[in-house]
C-alpha cells in the first residue's frame, strides 16, 4: 500500500539531483510547509500556484521561481478547463454550434455567439440581409454584456486585492444585467440567443423600459466605484506601476483589448474594422498611457460609460424601428422555431406546432428537415473578428459545403493575452503577480475552450 | 469553383427520390485549388503588388492567391512562410504588425492534408490577410513564426497539440491544452470523438460522430 500516492498527504521530502538538493513540500498544514523547508539554505524557491487557487482567476496554474519575495521566472500552464468545443462543433449542425461557443468565454457569451454567427453569415453571404432590428439588438446585448464582464473583472480583482466592498458592488450591479438577460433570452448565461441569420426572438414587452432603468442607475454606480477606488491609497499602491507592459510589448505579444489601450493605442475593432453597424454609433475609445494595472482599471471603467452611451443609442433606434422580424427572410436558413412562454418556461410555441402539424404538410417537412439536417453552407473559409471585453475575439470558420462546420477555430483574446503574464510578473514581487494576472482579465473557459 | 471530394451528394445520399426541398443539391467539396485571376479588387491588388515588389521570387514563394468573400488568402510554400511573414510585417506598404491567430485545418482527402492557417492584421492599414501552408502528414514541418511574431508561441503550441504540425525553430514546442502524455492529435479528422450511446425514452441515441451525416 505504501506505493499509492496520496496528493493530499502532508509531505516534506528532499532528494539529491544534479541541480542540487530539491525539496518537495506539500500539505494543507502550514507548520508542515514551514518545517519542511526549514533547512533550505538558499532563497531560490519554485512555487506552484494553482490550478486550484482562489486568486488565479480560474483553473490557471502559475509556476513561479522566487528569489526571496521577487519573482525571477514565471510560467503559465493552461489546459485544465479544456472541453473540446472546437472539435464538438464539427459534429453538430451550424445552428447548434451557437450553444457550444456561448460556453467558451462564459463571461461574454453574447460576444461568442455574435462572432460565430457573423462568421457563418459571412460564409453564407447573407451579412447584408440580417434585419436591422436583429443587428441593433445584438449591439445592445453585447454592450450590456461588456458592462457585466467588466463588472466581474472589477469584483474579482477587488476580491483578489482585498477590496471586499467593490466585490459586492460589482456582483450587485452585474445582477441587474443578468436580470435583463434572463428577461430577454430566458437564461442568465449561455444564452444561445444569437443565431445564424438573426436572433432566437425579439425583445419581450417591457425589456426596453427595464434597460432604460438600468441606464439611469448605472452612471451613479460607476461614480461610486471611482469614489471608492481611484484615490484609495491601498488600491493605487497595489495597482500603480504594477504589471507594466508597454505598447511594443503588447503588439509583439499580440495583446489586444483594454490591455493594449492602457498602453496608449486606441485600437478597437468596433472603430477600426466595424461590424454590426458600430460605425454609426457615437462613442469614444478610452485610452491611457501608464500601461499598468491602474491604467487598465481606468480604461475598463471608462469603457463601461461608453457602453452605456451605445446602449442609449441602440434603445433609441429600437423605438424608432418598426416592429418586424429578427430573423433573415430566407426560409432555407431561418431556424423555424417560434418561442413562447409556457407554464414550464420558454419553449416551442404550441400555436406554431399546431399550425405546422395540422395545416401544412410542406411546413412540417421543411421544419423537420431544417431541424434534423440543418442548412448547408457554401464551401470556403472566413475569419471574422469582433471586440470582446478582453480584446480581439476571432472565429476562423471553414465549411466544406455540408450541414456541419468543417472546422471552427477560436482566437480567444484571453488565450493570447495570458502569454504576457511572464512579461508582466518577472522582476516584480510575488504579491504583485496577483494584481498583474487579474489585470489581464483571463477567462479560462475561453483560454482552454 | 471547387472539386467534389466525396461521391455522396444530395439528401441522405439518395438520388431520384423526388426531393422538392432544395436541400439535396449540394455536394461535399474540397478547398479551392485554383488561383483567383487578377484584378482581385478592393485593396488586394495594392497589397499583392507591394508584396511582389518586396519579394523578388514572389511566384516561387506564393503558390496561389485566392480572393473569396472579401478575404485575401496567400497559399505559401511551407519553407518560405517565414520570409513572406517577415516581408509582410516590415514592408512600409504592408505593415502587418500583428499576428492575430494561427490555426490548423485537416483535409484528409487531399495529399498535403494538414494546413496551418495564419491570420495577420495590419493596424496601420486596417486590413487582415490570411497565409495558408499545406504539408503532408509524413513530413508535417512548417517554419515557426515566433521570431517574427512572438505571439505565435502559444498558437503554434496549440496547433502542434491538436494537429501534429511541427513548427521548426519554435523555442519549446510542447503540448499546451492536452496533458503532456496525451497520445495523438485530437483535432485531426481521423481522431475519434469518443462518446457512448445514450438511452433516451427507450431508444438508443448514438454518440455524435456516429450519427447520420447529411452530406
Amino acid at each position: 500500500m505504501s506505493t499509492i500516492y496520496d496528493p493530499y498527504a502532508a509531505t516534506a521530502e528532499s532528494r539529491e539531483t544534479t541541480e542540487g538538493r530539491v525539496y518537495t513540500v506539500t500539505g494543507s498544514d502550514w507548520d508542515t510547509v514551514l518545517s519542511g523547508g526549514a533547512d533550505v539554505g538558499e532563497e531560490r524557491i519554485v512555487v506552484n500556484m494553482g490550478p486550484q487557487h482562489p486568486s488565479t482567476h480560474g483553473v490557471l496554474r502559475l509556476v513561479l521561481e522566487l528569489e526571496g519575495e521577487t519573482v525571477t521566472q514565471a510560467r503559465v500552464v493552461i489546459g485544465y478547463l479544456h472541453t473540446g468545443i472546437e472539435k464538438n462543433t464539427e459534429f453538430r449542425n451550424w445552428t447548434q454550434g451557437v450553444t457550444f461557443v456561448t460556453r467558451m468565454d462564459y463571461l461574454s457569451p453574447l460576444f461568442n455567439e455574435t462572432a460565430y454567427c457573423l462568421a457563418v453569415e459571412k460564409l453564407l453571404g447573407i451579412t447584408e440581409e440580417i434585419p436591422e432590428r436583429a443587428t441593433v439588438i445584438r449591439v445592445l446585448m453585447m454592450e450590456l454584456n461588456r458592462i457585466a464582464s467588466h463588472l466581474v473583472w472589477l469584483a474579482t480583482t477587488g476580491l483578489e486585492l482585498g477590496a471586499l466592498s467593490i466585490m459586492l458592488y460589482g456582483w450587485r450591479e452585474r445582477e441587474l444585467i443578468l436580470d435583463i438577460f434572463e428577461m430577454v433570452t430566458g437564461l442568465r448565461m449561455n444564452h444561445a440567443y444569437v443565431r445564424p441569420g438573426g436572433l432566437a426572438q425579439d425583445l419581450p414587452r417591457g425589456a426596453v423600459e427595464k434597460i432604460r432603468e438600468f441606464g439611469k442607475i448605472m452612471p451613479a454606480r460607476i461614480d461610486q466605484y471611482v469614489d471608492l477606488l481611484s484615490e484609495n491609497p491601498i488600491w493605487t499602491r497595489r495597482t500603480k506601476g504594477i504589471g507594466y507592459l508597454d505598447l511594443t510589448g503588447c503588439v509583439a505579444l499580440g495583446v489586444t483589448g483594454p490591455m493594449l489601450r492602457s498602453a496608449g493605442l486606441p485600437w478597437d475593432l468596433r472603430k477600426h474594422r466595424p461590424y454590426c453597424g458600430y460605425e454609426t454609433y457615437d462613442f469614444e475609445v478610452p485610452t491611457s498611457t501608464a500601461a499598468d494595472c491602474f491604467a487598465r482599471y481606468e480604461v475598463r471603467l471608462a469603457e463601461m460609460r461608453q457602453s452605456l452611451r451605445i446602449i442609449e443609442q441602440a434603445l433609441d433606434r429600437l423605438e424608432r424601428l418598426p416592429a418586424g422580424p429578427v430573423m433573415v427572410a430566407d426560409k432555407k436558413i431561418a431556424w423555424p422555431a417560434q418561442l413562447a412562454l409556457g407554464n414550464d418556461g420558454l419553449g416551442n410555441s404550441l400555436d406554431h406546432i399546431r399550425q405546422i402539424m395540422g395545416t401544412s404538410m410542406e411546413a412540417l417537412i421543411h421544419h423537420f428537415k431544417l431541424v434534423t439536417e440543418g442548412f448547408r453552407v457554401p464551401a470556403g473559409e472566413v475569419y471574422s473578428a469582433i471586440e470582446s471585453p478582453r480584446g480581439e475575439l476571432g472565429f476562423h470558420v471553414v465549411s466544406d459545403g455540408g450541414t456541419r462546420p468543417y472546422r471552427v477555430h477560436v482566437r480567444d483574446p484571453s488565450f493570447v493575452n495570458l502569454q504576457a503574464v511572464p512579461a508582466l510578473c518577472e522582476g516584480g514581487l510575488l504579491a504583485d503577480v496577483i494584481a498583474a494576472v487579474s489585470s489581464v482579465d483571463p477567462v479560462l473557459g475561453g483560454v482552454d475552450r | 469553383m471547387t472539386e467534389p471530394i466525396s461521391g455522396r451528394s444530395g439528401m441522405f445520399g439518395v438520388t431520384g427520390s423526388g426531393d422538392t426541398s432544395g436541400f439535396g443539391g449540394l455536394v461535399v467539396r474540397a478547398p479551392a485549388s485554383t488561383s483567383t485571376p487578377r484584378p482581385y479588387g478592393d485593396w488586394f491588388d495594392e497589397a499583392a503588388d507591394a508584396l511582389e515588389r518586396a519579394l523578388p521570387d514572389f511566384a516561387d514563394a506564393v503558390e496561389r492567391v485566392v480572393v473569396d468573400r472579401d478575404e485575401l488568402t496567400l497559399f505559401v510554400r511551407p519553407d518560405r512562410l517565414r520570409d513572406v511573414a517577415q516581408v509582410l510585417r516590415d514592408d512600409p506598404a504592408l505593415r502587418f504588425e500583428q499576428c492575430s491567430s494561427i490555426s490548423g485545418v485537416d483535409y484528409p482527402a487531399t495529399e498535403r492534408r494538414l494546413h496551418s492557417v495564419v491570420h495577420l492584421t495590419s493596424m496601420t492599414y486596417r486590413r487582415t490577410i490570411r497565409l495558408e501552408v499545406a504539408v503532408t502528414i509524413d513530413d508535417p514541418h512548417v517554419p515557426s513564426l515566433v521570431e517574427v511574431y512572438p505571439t505565435a508561441d502559444w498558437h503554434e503550441r496549440e496547433t502542434w497539440d491538436f494537429f501534429g504540425i511541427v513548427y521548426d525553430g519554435h523555442p519549446a514546442l510542447t503540448r499546451i491544452i492536452m496533458p503532456d502524455d496525451w497520445p495523438g492529435h485530437p483535432q485531426r479528422k481521423d481522431y475519434p470523438l469518443g462518446g457512448v450511446p445514450v438511452e433516451y425514452k427507450g431508444a438508443q441515441v448514438p454518440p455524435p460522430d456516429e450519427r447520420r451525416a447529411y452530406a
